[in-house]
């Protein structure tokens, strides 16, 4: 890793616990995790079941808190700012693809892309053409209009992503983006990522369990029983 | 922005429409309810307090023997008949206005081939002032037929209906018992009397007539006296007392052999008994109120889970709190207002429907109308609004993983 002295690291953890319950029960999820991700990065997380994959990504996109440690969002001290204030980050700068999809429902495809948006106060013609175009670049164009008990897994997860990426946010956060995916679609959800990464500079963290998906990525990060087993840098894949 | 959020609510109002009708369901038959119990209660208010009046304001009635209930000693001996003299001295009293004696007979009554059986009562030129009625096509007894026993009568709507149809019966003949009479006049339809009795099944005729010619006896069966405008039932009773007593040589301290009967005290049975079931209404209106709004706390909490998550998404995607607690707002309001307003029609419809059913007016009140309406408004956005807002404090992740 080369920091770039002058830039502050857009994301940073350090010491970082999350803890579920408590005494005889307790799972400590995130056990003292230390991680450096710099802005314009494409990096894959990897690692066994339950490791605290999903529990790091949760606590990267400020949708939930560690019990101890600091989290730096831009050089910013995260712990330390209010709910509507995070809320704000979420909206201006993150985008999320949750493992479960966690789209609306009985809510079309369109207005789950477009949901973002609103919030961002865009005017609502503006939010249906960058919607639309959202959907089209997962290749959902013509499945607009459907809803997701409408739509298969991978559409669904597709959709999802197509939410993560339609505000042109600075980091798009991914959990296991290609787990519903066959091989082709994944391919080219990966291409499509990693040209948002390398065309518009969004850093890009991601989830997977497949080495050729964590193979489009340009580092590697391996959990262990929430810690970080190893980080490496990887060659990069020529893009077909 | 809010036009958004208000854009947004009726998506989500739509996009749920099971949920959005039950929960519209719970508050208008609240409503409803509450809108059409109180209306038709007030209406049968209305109807018995016109009953009321209708006895006739300031009417008191006089009868031979002592009182008929209640406490204290009943007369002893053979009860004393009221005669026309007694009514005679009772119409010299100032505090009177009018005095009707009267007596009556069950007959069968025969014009051409239509008969009934009606009670023909023996009555003065004084009986339609007390009792309140008026003439429609003829014309009452006068004075001269008070002592003569003429053959004449005049009959009560109903009665003109089952002997005569729609024709006008002024002028023709028909046949009570062994006596001829000419209809002289029609009586104009009072209706339904405060017991549900037929106030319009009536045939009059002289006094005299009844009591020579069908009873055979001079006796008068009671004494209905309108009091001069401005006396009080109280002093008017105590006059008719002191009088009667006096004329019937009763010793001071002995009990009357005579009652008198004033219409207040059977207006304030009436209206006891109104008051009753007006309560009784709006008791059942309350429990549907209840009803309605524990529908809808069920609708609201079985709908929590998808809602939490709902907004653990919309969180996640960057709204703040404080939007999707507008959004949620926005929501509770629309369906409050519109079940409402659906409500308050449903509501005065079956009021208006009723209220004609059973010949009460139609009553409408503004306050009842709002007051349920405020009842469901507030029941409908504190379940829907208070849950909403437990889930808007929540880490999105929490909010996205509710059970
Ligand atoms: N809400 C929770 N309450 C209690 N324990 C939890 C909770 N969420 C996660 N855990 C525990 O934390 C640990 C890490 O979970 P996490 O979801 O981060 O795993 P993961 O690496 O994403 O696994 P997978 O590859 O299966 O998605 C697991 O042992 C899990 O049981
Ligand atoms: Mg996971």
């Amino acid at each position: 890793m080369s920091p770039a002295a002058s830039r502050p690291p857009l994301i940073e953890l350090a010491d970082v616990c999350r803890v579920y319950g408590s005494g005889e029960t307790e799972v400590r999820a995130l056990d003292h995790t230390d991680l450096v991700i710099q802005q314009g990065e494409f990096v894959a997380i990897m690692g066994p079941s339950g490791s605290g994959k999903s529990t790091a990504m949760n606590t990267i996109g400020l949708l939930d808190r560690p019990s101890s440690g600091r989290y730096l969002f831009n050089g910013v001290e995260v712990q330390g700012l209010d709910r509507d204030q995070r809320a704000l980050l979420r909206r201006h700068f993150l985008g999320f693809v949750f493992q479960g999809f966690n789209l609306l429902p009985r809510t079309s495809a369109l207005e789950n892309v477009e949901l973002p948006l609103i919030y961002k106060g865009m005017p609502r013609p503006e939010r249906i053409a960058r919607a639309r175009a959202a959907l089209a670049k997962v290749g959902l164009e013509g499945r607009e209009d459907h809803d997701p008990s409408q739509l298969s897994g991978g559409q669904q997860q597709r959709v999802a992503i197509a939410r993560a990426l339609v505000g042109d946010p600075m980091v798009i956060l991914a959990d296991e983006p290609t787990g519903n995916l066959d091989s082709h679609r994944s391919h080219e959800i990966m291409k499509l990522l990693q040209k948002l990464n390398r065309e518009d500079g969004i850093t890009i963290v991601m989830v997977t369990h497949e080495d050729d998906v964590a193979a489009y990525a340009r580092r590697l990060v391996i959990f262990a029983d929430g810690r970080i087993r190893s980080d490496s840098a990887m060659a990069e894949r020529a893009t077909a | 922005m809010i036009w958004e959020t208000v854009r947004l609510a009726l998506l989500a109002l739509r996009r749920n429409k099971l949920r959005s009708a039950l929960t519209m369901l719970g508050i208008v038959i609240g409503v409803a309810a509450v809108i059409a119990m109180v209306t038709v209660g007030q209406g049968s208010s209305r109807s018995v307090a016109a009953s009321v009046e209708s006895l006739g304001t300031n009417v008191l009635t006089v009868r031979p023997g002592g009182r008929g209930f209640g406490p204290g000693p009943a007369s002893s001996g053979p009860t004393r008949p009221f005669t026309l003299r007694d009514a005679d001295a009772l119409a010299e009293l100032p505090v009177i206005a009018h005095v009707s004696p009267t007596v009556s007979s069950l007959q069968t009554v025969v014009a051409g081939a239509a008969n009934m059986s009606t009670s023909v009562t023996g009555a003065t030129s004084g009986y339609l002032a007390v009792g309140g009625w008026t003439v429609v096509s003829g014309r009452g007894f006068d004075r001269s037929e008070d002592r003569a026993s003429a053959s004449v009568c005049v009959i009560g709507e109903t009665v003109r209906r089952t002997l005569f149809g729609a024709a006008d019966p002024v002028g023709r003949e028909l046949r009570a018992g062994k006596v001829t009479c000419e209809v002289i006049g029609l009586l104009q339809a009072k209706g339904a009397g405060a017991f549900g009795q037929d106030q319009d099944d009536l045939v009059l005729m002289p006094i005299r007539t009844v009591q020579r010619r069908l009873l055979g006896s001079e006796n008068v069966s009671s004494i209905s006296v309108a009091l001069a405008p401005e006396v009080s039932s109280q002093r008017g009773a105590r006059e008719i007392e002191a009088l009667m007593r006096d004329r019937r040589r009763i010793a001071e301290g002995a009990p009357n052999d005579f009652n008198i009967s004033d219409r207040a005290q059977i207006a304030e049975v009436l209206t006891g008994i109104n008051s009753v079931l007006t309560g009784m209404l709006s008791s059942v209106a309350a429990v549907s109120l209840l009803v309605g709004g524990i529908g809808i706390m069920n609708i609201m909490l079985v709908s929590v889970t998808e809602r939490t998550r709902e907004i653990g998404i919309r969180l996640a995607v960057g709204a703040e709190g404080r939007q999707v607690l507008t959004q949620f707002l926005v929501e509770a309001v629309v369906l409050s207002l519109v079940g409402g307003i659906i409500g308050v029609i449903v509501g005065l419809g079956l009021a208006f429907g009723a209220s004609l059913y059973m010949a009460i007016p139609f009553a409408p009140q503004a306050y009842v109308v709002l007051m349920a309406f405020a009842f469901s408004a507030l029941i409908g956005v504190m379940f829907g609004f208070f849950p909403a807002r437990k889930a808007a404090r929540l880490d999105p992740i929490d909010a996205l993983r509710h059970e």
